[in-house]
């Protein structure tokens, strides 16, 4: 890894952007999933419009945490990295950052306004109506471009690990946009701009929906999450990545068992059992590579383990790590099929996603921006670290609320549609199952409510930090233990 | 180990490192997606599955619309508690011209792959008002806008765009779009052409409105349709067996 300090210009107009709209972007994200969330302990609360409905709203909430919270914190930290690692200023500088950093909010306001006036292509997390798809892939060419002419630029002669994932989640997620969003679009026939179908249909399309949307997770939300934790971790710690020969093996195993495990969506359906064994026994083996990059992360600290305690910023990373961890083995532990018959089209799933979502992606973003907002706006450190901790404890306990309730709800439900009387007659209706949610719904919102607040103050802290303000309690030689 | 010395030619050189990527991506979707276009028993041969009707595709279009797959799925499994509570479990060639299919990930609600047939038009109509009305724990939102009149002028052509992507429509059934769409939401009569050109397909006036044809009329045809093309009391078993 490149010292910062040698002489290279680097474009850090267009990071600064990107930080800047990710965290924007973040607190309406998860604004828009804690109100989806009261919806549904309340549904007074969809009233009764046609724009403001869940079925119209969690889309919202859906694209604008994964793709514009996320899509952005990857397009800052990923142009960041592979500028410093490579030791070379971005290729197609401030003209090509901006251009992908313009096109990209935009698409994100049009293609949310596109959701809430109903147009969609009915495909989860692949909603956006063909010509978005056509504008994205632009953008996504022209990230590419930036990104791997950054790389060949390189005065370094590694490509350092960091960027193998960076570099996968760009290809992979531009074969899964393509494959997933082939579509006819009506105009062609006289119709609307706003409509068009998708070439496959029934099996064939719930196949590649779910190739698309596991791999969404895998590529998008794991592989460049994890690019950012070879970063980040080892940057703030201060110590090297734990194993050189680990980082090849899983980065490897990854990202080719990904792309099998998109079936265990599809477990007891009209999915041929050949395709559901399939995705089933590499979702299981998945387990194997991804605590491999768990490990790699955790071990990094071997002789800094102290700073846990101390730096509340390496708490956040650790942490996500460890929410990495523990969902990685939840994820094919529910992919077993007995397990799957249980879980699947429960809350359970929706726990799932977000102790991966919470505790892993956004903490690992948390900890990345806490190292990269001082930095960039040359700032020793961000403005309070004591609100840091304040940000680390809100959130936890907000996620630990979240899937706890999901968790119980999940199960719950699930062994309601499945329980029988002593008559042998199916014990509950389907309204019944849903009452029995209802306290749960609530608690899960008060979860969501709490990682919203800790998101608030980190606003705040960077709001501080970029201004030059220093927390007084920051300034006192007794209190900065920390540093 | 000298498998590790020879990873330094993919990690200093960005083609090979991108080429070395995509093989490895690629794999697994050229064995698990590809094979389930060639091979004949992905879709089980059954009678009675026929494209939708003008009036169900508009219908199906707004169930698309309004996210329904969001908390709705339409995939019933194979477990006795499955198919007691919502019918016999489904085949995927009850979907084969679903574009874009809606199995759905999530029961919010229930699933609605058999929903067809189980409460009358009128039940559907009240019911998506305001579903409180008539089951007062419900959760669902409310659709009041779907009363407002159905867009007829784009259904040809996307019947036109369905054809392309795979939909057996003829070109009769293209031409005739918007007249069959009309007459299925307002004429009773068993031998209307639509009925012809759309065997069993359910006539009528949906939302208890006849004058007008709304979008609440398009989209309880559909709801009224799902799952009922296939008859089960003569499905053979070795037709589904695969």
């Amino acid at each position: 890894m490149s010292s910062n300090t040698d002489a290279t210009r680097y474009c850090e107009d267009v990071v600064k952007k990107f930080v800047l709209a990710a965290i924007f972007w973040g607190v309406v994200g998860f604004l828009a999933g804690d109100f989806i969330a009261w919806q549904l302990a309340f549904p007074a609360l969809n009233l009764d419009l046609e724009w403001t409905s869940f079925g119209r709203l969690r889309p919202v909430h859906t694209s604008a945490v994964i793709f514009a919270f996320g899509g952005n914190i990857l397009f800052s930290t990923s142009l960041y990295v592979v500028q410093r690692t490579s030791r070379a200023e971005l290729f197609g500088g401030r003209g090509l950052g901006n251009f992908i950093f313009w096109n990209f909010q935009a698409l994100i306001v049009v293609a949310a306004l596109t959701y809430v006036l109903g147009f969609t292509s009915g495909q989860e997390y692949a909603e956006p109506e063909w010509w978005i798809d056509l504008w994205l892939t632009v953008i996504w060419v022209a990230y590419l471009i930036a990104f791997a002419g950054t790389i060949m630029k390189r005065k370094e002669p590694h490509i350092y690990v960091a960027n193998w994932f960076f570099f996968s989640m760009i290809l992979t997620v531009a074969m899964l946009h393509l494959g997933n969003n082939l579509a006819v679009p009506a105009a062609l026939f006289g119709g609307s701009l706003m409509k068009s179908y998708n070439v496959f249909g029934g099996v064939q399309n719930a196949m590649t929906q779910w190739w698309y949307g596991h791999n969404a997770v895998g590529f998008f939300l794991t592989a460049g999450f994890l690019a950012m934790m070879y970063y980040f971790v080892p940057k703030r710690a201060e110590r090297p990545v734990y194993s050189y020969r680990l980082s090849i093996v899983h980065f490897w195993a990854l990202i080719f068992l990904y792309i099998w495990a998109g079936p265990h969506h599809l477990h007891y359906t009209a999915l041929p059992d050949w395709a559901q064994t399939l995705g089933m026994t590499f979702s299981i083996m998945l387990w194997m590579p991804s605590w491999g990059g768990m490990i790699n992360g955790l071990m990094t600290l071997s002789g800094a383990w102290d700073k846990l305690r101390t730096d509340p910023v390496m708490r956040f990373l650790v942490t996500s790590v460890a929410f990495y961890g523990m969902s990685t083995f939840e994820g094919p532990m529910m992919s077993i099929k007995a397990v799957n018959s249980l879980s699947h089209y429960t809350d359970w799933t929706v726990g799932h996603v977000h102790s991966g979502a919470l505790g892993w992606v956004a903490f690992v973003t948390f900890g990345s921006l806490y190292y990269l907002v001082p930095k960039l706006w040359g700032r020793k450190e961000v403005y309070s670290l004591k609100l840091v901790g304040t940000h680390f404890w809100v959130a936890t306990i907000g996620v630990v609320l979240y899937i706890t309730a999901m968790w119980i709800s999940g199960i719950m439900q699930g062994l309601m549609w499945r329980a029988y009387d002593s008559m042998g007659f199916l014990q509950y209706s389907f309204i019944e199952t849903v009452e029995a949610m209802h306290p749960y719904y609530v608690i899960r919102a008060l979860g969501g409510l709490l990682f919203v607040l800790g998101a608030l103050v980190m606003v705040y802290n960077f709001v501080k930090t970029i201004k030059g303000d220093v927390a007084e309690e920051s300034l006192a030689p007794a209190a900065s233990g920390a540093r | 180990m000298s498998i590790f010395k020879h990873h330094a030619k993919l990690e200093t050189n960005v083609f090979f490192l991108a080429v070395g990527i995509l093989l490895t991506v690629i794999v697994g979707g050229l064995v698990e997606v590809v094979p389930l276009f060639t091979i004949e028993s992905t879709i089980e041969k059954v009678e009675g599955v026929r494209p939708y009707s003008p009036l169900e595709q508009a219908g199906r279009d707004i169930y698309v619309r309004e996210g329904c797959y969001n908390c709705h799925s339409q995939m019933v499994r194979p477990f006795k508690d499955e198919v007691e509570r919502y019918g016999h479990y489904s085949l995927a060639a009850e979907s084969k011209y679903d574009h874009p299919f809606q199995w759905g990930s999530k029961r919010t609600g229930p699933d609605l792959a058999r929903v067809g047939g189980k409460y009358t038009d009128d039940w559907h109509t009240r019911h998506l008002i305001n579903p409180r009305d008539v089951v007062p724990e419900s959760i669902m939102p409310g659709y009041r806008h779907l009363l407002r009149p159905l867009d007829t002028s784009t259904i040809q052509a996307n019947l036109q765009t369905l054809a392309v992507v795979g939909v057996p429509y003829t070109a009769d059934q293209i031409k005739n779009a918007k007249a069959d769409l009309v007459e299925q939401a307002s004429s009773d009569s068993a031998d209307a052409a639509v009925a012809a050109r759309y065997p069993k397909a359910k006539m009528g006036d949906f939302d208890g409105n006849p004058k007008v044809v709304s979008e609440m009329d398009a989209l309880v045809a559909y709801l009224q349709v799902l799952g009922t093309m296939v008859d089960f009391t003569t499905v053979k078993p070795e037709s589904i067996r695969r």
